[in-house]
């Protein structure tokens, strides 16, 4: 299982290449260098020194001992990648990808966001090596992400607002696509999830496996044995996938991916891929996606940006059909519930898509027995989130 | 390999070929189909036919189409508000071939066949007089399933070329291209200005080495002027935006199919005027 993508970069019947040609040959190209990059000690050097000493690597694996015992069944561990440099484990794929692209020679980076976490990643190691970047982000989410928004110009980015479709991070996605294939000589497409193309769905989940391979040492430093069950949110499914990963060979090992639920799976207001989706080609990569009887793509909804998304990253279209992995979704409201209960258990403000895996934790963690233990990845800091809390609440500022 | 040896010619490979005798290049009408609506691209087709158009390409509009600028973005946007669906495109396809024997061509993004299901789409499209199908996000590394499923009775599956395309990929997709070859004039999307002719002579030239399939050109050609230099070159002058242009100018006039009519009667005329040396 962990040897996948094949060489055609496939996972199973899921990933691959599904791209206008003009685009084929720089993902060939951005193969070749990923690979010799990848075995490449002087390369993962760098790119471990930069995790150290400007992301803030290894983050800790924190015992929640007051959720814990508000919960009254397993421990709960949360692995902090909201202690990450700007808020989020994105910084980890954009942190590779920035050197990757000094190693091609490449002066500029352009990438999407929804939330913003990624935009916010890209512009810092733009800044950091001195890349030109722009960033596209749907009008609808720069309006529910302006925080952002305004720390992406900051950085130095130009953020460009994409009007198409459901002005979201779909139609985000789209522009960058476009805006790549314009200008492929001279430019890297910093992807933000397991998403697209081979290779950024093998290559991001690589960069991203640094948060399993610290829980895994971590959580046998603490228990001096292995989780019962590692729980994350599934947008794209970087930070997922990136906990799960070292992991999946250990078969008594139990992962559980959260999807959002929106306003309920009934209401067709959601971004639950594996509860509504089948599988399609968006984007790049043949995966589960929300569309309807002719392919058209479904509009999705969720009160996380980063969730809220039609598709899902290939090699978790992998491991639901195989089993490895369990998809399951948590609402808009039980989101809130819980971003609210972290907050005042535990002192840390979850972003809303963590807030989902939190979530999860609340239905399972009281149905299992107190020497258990479940790992939740908190991919992100909710301060992004607190205005958009606020207005949901009624809450002027 | 894929046999082809019992297969009737084609519409597409039919005309190539006379207009090929007639030392004549052949001119590629994009429309998307249900924009504004499929009763429009019927009369539109038979008009765009009457003026000069050798092939017609219709669009299956997509919600996500990643090769395409806003001028067909827009388009397929006014074509799924207007109802439209691949099905219902090959139902005003098969209408069109009681009343005309002009090649016609898909060109879909692969969502839209895959939902349909490759078989099922290949067997419907040229059961509806479906002549090729070109589908812009799938290179043939990923054309395995339609490619079989198109094998024996078609359609022909048209792939395409690009400026970035390294000399190892060009050999391989022209031999497996059926029809024609679809070279795109520049790296970008559909719509972009096509600014270095010169560079499309090079590749067109280098494609030549490696097939005798027809080669196309498409993307950029906006102009009489562009249509008459790419003629030069090419078997075939696709345009797309700029009549996806003018249908969305006109979509209320009555007298839309006769105003796109002219326009591509004056991209013909300006192709007939080249007298071009043939490969």
């Amino acid at each position: 299982m962990t040897t996948l993508p094949d060489k055609h970069g496939r996972f199973g019947p899921f990933g691959g290449r599904y791209v206008p040609e003009t685009l084929m040959p720089a993902l060939i190209e951005l193969e070749q260098a990923y690979l010799k990059a990848r075995g490449d000690r002087r390369f993962q050097a760098e790119l471990n020194a930069y995790l150290a000493r400007y992301v803030g690597r290894p983050t800790p694996l924190y015992f929640a001992e007051r959720l814990t015992r508000r919960l009254g069944g397993a421990k709960i561990y949360l692995k902090r990648e909201d202690l990450c440099h700007t808020g989020a484990h994105k910084i980890n794929n954009t942190m590779g990808q920035g050197l990757l692209t000094r190693r091609m020679k490449k002066q500029r980076v352009i990438a999407e966001t929804g939330a913003g976490q990624h935009g916010v990643a890209v512009a810092t190691v733009a800044a950091l090596f001195g890349l030109t970047c722009e960033i596209y982000m749907g009008t609808e989410d720069m309006q529910r992400q302006a925080l952002n928004v305004f720390r992406m110009r900051l950085l130095g980015a130009t953020v460009t607002g994409v009007e198409a479709g459901s002005r979201t991070l779909k139609d985000a996605i789209s522009e960058a696509m476009r805006d790549w294939t314009t200008n492929v000589r001279t430019t890297h497409y910093i992807l933000g999830s397991v998403l697209g193309a081979h290779p950024y769905p093998m290559m991001i989940r690589d960069f991203q496996a640094v948060i399993g391979r610290e829980t895994r040492r971590q959580i046998l430093a603490a228990e001096s044995r292995l989780p019962d069950y590692l729980v994350a949110c599934v947008g794209g499914g970087s930070n997922s996938i990136g906990l799960f990963y070292p992991f999946l060979a250990d078969r008594k090992v139990k992962m559980i991916g959260v999807e959002a639920a929106g306003l309920g799976i009934e209401s067709g207001k959601h971004a639950a891929r594996f509860a509504g989706g089948r599988p399609g080609v968006l984007h790049g990569t043949m995966t589960y996606l929300l569309q309807d009887d002719d392919g058209q793509i479904n509009l999705t909804h969720s009160v996380s940006a980063g969730l809220d998304y039609a598709a899902v990253g290939p090699e978790h279209s992998y491991y639901h059909e195989a089993n490895r992995v369990q998809y399951t979704s948590a609402t808009d409201e039980e989101a809130l519930a819980a971003f609210d209960l972290l907050s005042s258990e535990e002192g840390i403000i979850p972003a809303l898509e963590s807030a989902h895996a939190i979530a999860e934790v609340v239905k399972l963690a009281p149905r299992l027995a107190k020497r258990q233990v479940i790992v939740v990845n908190l991919s992100g800091r909710g301060d992004k989130d607190v205005q958009h809390v606020a207005r949901i609440k009624g809450v002027s500022l | 390999m894929i046999n082809r040896s019992n297969r009737p010619v084609n519409r597409i490979e039919a005309t190539f070929e006379r207009l090929k005798a007639k030392r004549e290049k052949a001119l590629i009408a994009y429309l998307m189909a249900g924009d504004p609506s499929l009763q429009e691209t019927e009369a539109l087709v038979l008009e765009l036919e009457r003026a000069g158009a050798d092939l017609i390409e219709l669009g299956v509009p997509f919600s996500d189409p990643i090769a395409d600028g806003p001028v067909i973005q827009k388009a397929a946007e006014r074509a799924l508000r207007s109802g439209t669906s691949l099905r219902r495109i090959l139902s005003t396809v098969s209408a069109l071939r009681t009343r005309t024997q002009i090649p016609l061509v898909l060109m879909a993004y692969y969502n839209t066949i895959h939902a349909l299901g490759e078989e099922a789409f290949c067997r419907q499209a040229v059961a509806a007089g479906v002549d090729g199908v070109i589908v812009p996000d799938m290179p043939p590394e990923e054309a395995g399933p339609l490619e079989i499923a198109a094998a024996e009775a078609g359609p022909l599956l048209i792939f395409l070329l690009a400026p970035t395309s390294t000399p190892a990929r060009r050999a391989m997709v022209a031999r497996r291209s059926r029809g024609f070859l679809y070279y795109v004039s520049l790296t970008g999307i559909t719509g972009a200005k096509l600014t270095d002719v010169g560079d499309v002579r090079k590749n067109v030239a280098k494609i030549r080495q490696v097939t005798n399939v027809p080669v196309a050109v498409g993307f950029g050609v906006a102009t009489a002027e562009d249509a008459a230099r790419v003629a030069r070159i090419a078997d075939g002058v696709i345009v797309g935006s700029a009549i996806v242009r003018q249908i969305g100018e006109h979509q209320h006039d009555p007298r839309l199919p006769e105003h796109v009519g002219q326009f591509v009667r004056s991209l013909k005329n300006a192709m007939h005027s080249v007298s071009a040396p043939t490969s």
